[in-house]
């Protein structure tokens, strides 16, 4: 099937702690840090390519086509995931000042619009703004059917279908959706048999986690076409819907922990210190 | 003035109780602007939810009885159509995963902002800006929408669930709106796991496990009996149950769920920033660590540097006995 999987960098998640403000606090500054792809949508490029794939027999079976907004270096994070198996990248780009959850969504319905994929697959948040919205908001403007927060997806009816298990708070909800769909992934869609196809073999095994980029890959990648074009040329409206005054950092805890060595020590500090227990 | 419509979320065909976090915010706005709020209770048990939320003294409480299970297709377009109707400038139910997959369905039909997840809320000159975390609680941003409607999410460790009081609401039925994309879903099942412990994100004491502990037979063995010694809940890190020690819904954390309980024990949990994303807002935290050095020192309020195996089983008796002794 083809499938459009949108892709965000984000400043690297592992140390997000390092992240600073400017002086005035208007803007969050990540000086120093490496950008990383947004985690939730390299699973969500994984298993796209695997939802796409004979794996065993290393065989195509459809499209993967990744779009991301940005700058201009955004190109890099779209040559990841070509190096990972995707076939082409569309580069749309933009401040990301002039870019919250509503005008993505808008940007990337335009797209669907004119690439008619049969499922946009995605990551359920990026792990800067962390608000998950964007793929309902797409979903809602397309009319089409969603699936957040997928753990497993199988194709099903002959492909016509996809049965999805969500993970909730409450514990898994299954969904059925008729294509074409919005679908966003949670972590555990990366697991070794979360996805079925119905060509990959159903016992098959995947390694755990989106797979690396192999050497050919990388140099495969370098071909692949990446068509750029900018925000203000895909006729959608961009304002923003919030806008934010200003950040801050969280407050530090107490500050010193307190080191102890024995459990009876440890409870009688929780009962006559902090009064915890 | 701005009016609030509060979505409640139902569960067992009853009222869940992270609704009434939503209610609290609602409450704040209302009072704040000088404007009203009403709720909406929508689903399977609408009905009965209604008298339960007709005692926090909402304007008025719409029912929806929606039969089967949820999906955001089968809601969305009544949530929006009472919205529109209402002329609400708030749309709000708690960001559980059920308020975050339902309410930005509904700002895009209703071409407002969707703002997750909020921390807190302020009336700044009669507007409301919220304050929401991001970078996985690393930044705190303070927002405020720029349309005529926002769709906001509550976090629930962040806000007390409101408590009944201000005389009866007038209920009333409204008509169950349905569009074209519910027609393309169909919902299989929903398969819980059900528990005799209070609830991870209510719990006033969670006790946590991480990959130290090894297997999910040690989870049984070594700390339940801690976990049920503190009437606890139970948590886990990412990499227990990456390793399938337990079930992806004990997970605590960035991805998972973000507890603020009045203890928080972390036993053999490294403290991975994703992991303290989700409970760094704690009261007292606890680490059970053999190394010192582990990055949970930096939350952790007390750290017992310790083999768990052997402190954890020690910990539970002595706290029954504490507890024995009253």
């Amino acid at each position: 099937m083809k499938i459009l999987v949108p892709v965000k960098r984000v400043c690297d998640p592992d140390h997000a702690n390092k992240v600073k403000l400017s002086a005035d606090g208007s803007a969050v500054t990540s000086d120093g840090l490496e950008w990383k792809p947004n985690p939730f949508d390299e699973y969500a490029v994984e298993a796209a390519l695997r939802l796409n794939e004979n794996a065993p027999k290393n065989e195509k079976l459809g499209e993967t086509i990744v779009v991301s907004l940005g700058s201009a270096d955004v190109a890099q994070t779209l040559r990841q995931a070509l190096a990972m198996g995707a076939d082409r990248g569309i580069l749309v780009e933009a401040n990301d000042a002039q870019l919250d959850s509503s005008v993505v969504a808008r940007a990337l319905k335009a797209i669907v619009d004119k690439e008619k994929p049969d499922l946009v697959l995605m990551g359920k948040q990026t792990v800067d703004g962390d608000s998950n919205a964007v793929g309902q908001m797409l979903a809602e403007q397309l009319g089409w059917p969603m699936a957040t927060f997928a753990m497993t997806i199988s194709t099903t009816d002959g492909g016509k279908t996809l049965t999805v298990g969500r993970e909730v708070d409450t514990g898994v909800l299954t969904l059925k959706l008729t294509l074409p769909a919005v679908v966003t992934v949670d972590l555990r869609i990366v697991a070794p048999t979360a996805i079925k196809n119905g060509a990959t073999p159903a016992d098959h095994k995947y390694n755990e986690g989106a797979r690396y980029a192999s050497l050919k890959g990388i140099m495969q990648a370098k071909k692949k076409p990446i068509d750029q074009s900018k925000l203000a040329d895909l006729g959608i409206d961009t304002a923003t819907t919030a806008s934010y005054a200003k950040f801050e950092l969280p407050a530090a805890r107490s500050g010193s922990t307190v080191f102890v060595e024995t459990v009876d020590d440890l409870l009688a500090k929780l009962r006559n210190d902090a009064k915890a227990i | 003035m701005t009016d609030v419509l509060v979505v409640s979320e139902l569960i067992d065909g009853g009222l869940r109780k992270n609704t009434l976090t939503a209610v609290t915010l609602a409450k704040q706005v209302a009072e704040g602007t000088g404007g009203a709020f009403d709720i909406l209770a929508i689903g399977a048990g609408a009905k009965n939810a209604a008298t339960e939320l007709a005692k926090f003294g909402a304007r008025k409480v719409f029912v929806a009885e929606i039969g089967g299970g949820y999906f955001a297709e089968k809601y969305a377009p009544t949530v929006a159509d009472v919205a529109k109707k209402g002329s609400y400038g708030v749309v709000t139910a708690c960001a559980s995963t059920y308020g975050k997959d339902l309410l930005p369905r509904v700002a895009a039909k209703l071409a407002a902002a969707n703002i997750s997840d909020i921390s807190a809320a302020k009336i700044d000159g009669g507007k409301v800006v919220y304050k929401r975390p991001m970078y996985a609680g690393n930044v705190f941003g303070w927002t405020s929408p720029t349309t005529a409607v926002a769709c906001v999410g509550v976090r629930q460790s962040e806000f007390v669930g409101a408590v009944a009081g201000g005389g009866a609401s007038a209920v009333e039925e409204v008509a169950v709106s349905t569009d074209a994309a519910a027609a393309r879903v169909e919902f299989v099942g929903l398969e819980s796991q059900k528990s005799a412990r209070p609830e991870l994100t209510e719990a006033a004491t969670v006790v946590s496990g991480g990959r130290a502990l090894k297997s999910g037979e040690n989870f049984k063995l070594v700390l339940e009996p801690l976990v049920d010694a503190m009437g606890a809940a139970m948590g886990a890190s990412r990499a227990a149950v990456d390793a399938g020690y337990v079930p992806g819904d004990l997970q605590v954390g960035q991805t998972g769920k973000v507890v603020a309980p009045k203890l928080y024990v972390a036993v053999g949990i490294s403290g991975a920033i994703q992991h303290l994303a989700g409970m760094k807002g704690s009261k007292v935290i606890v680490a059970i660590n053999k190394d010192k050095e582990a990055p949970i020192a930096q939350v952790a309020d007390y750290f017992l540097v310790a083999d768990l195996f052997k402190a954890v089983p020690e910990m539970a008796e002595k706290v029954k006995a504490l507890k024995a002794q009253g």
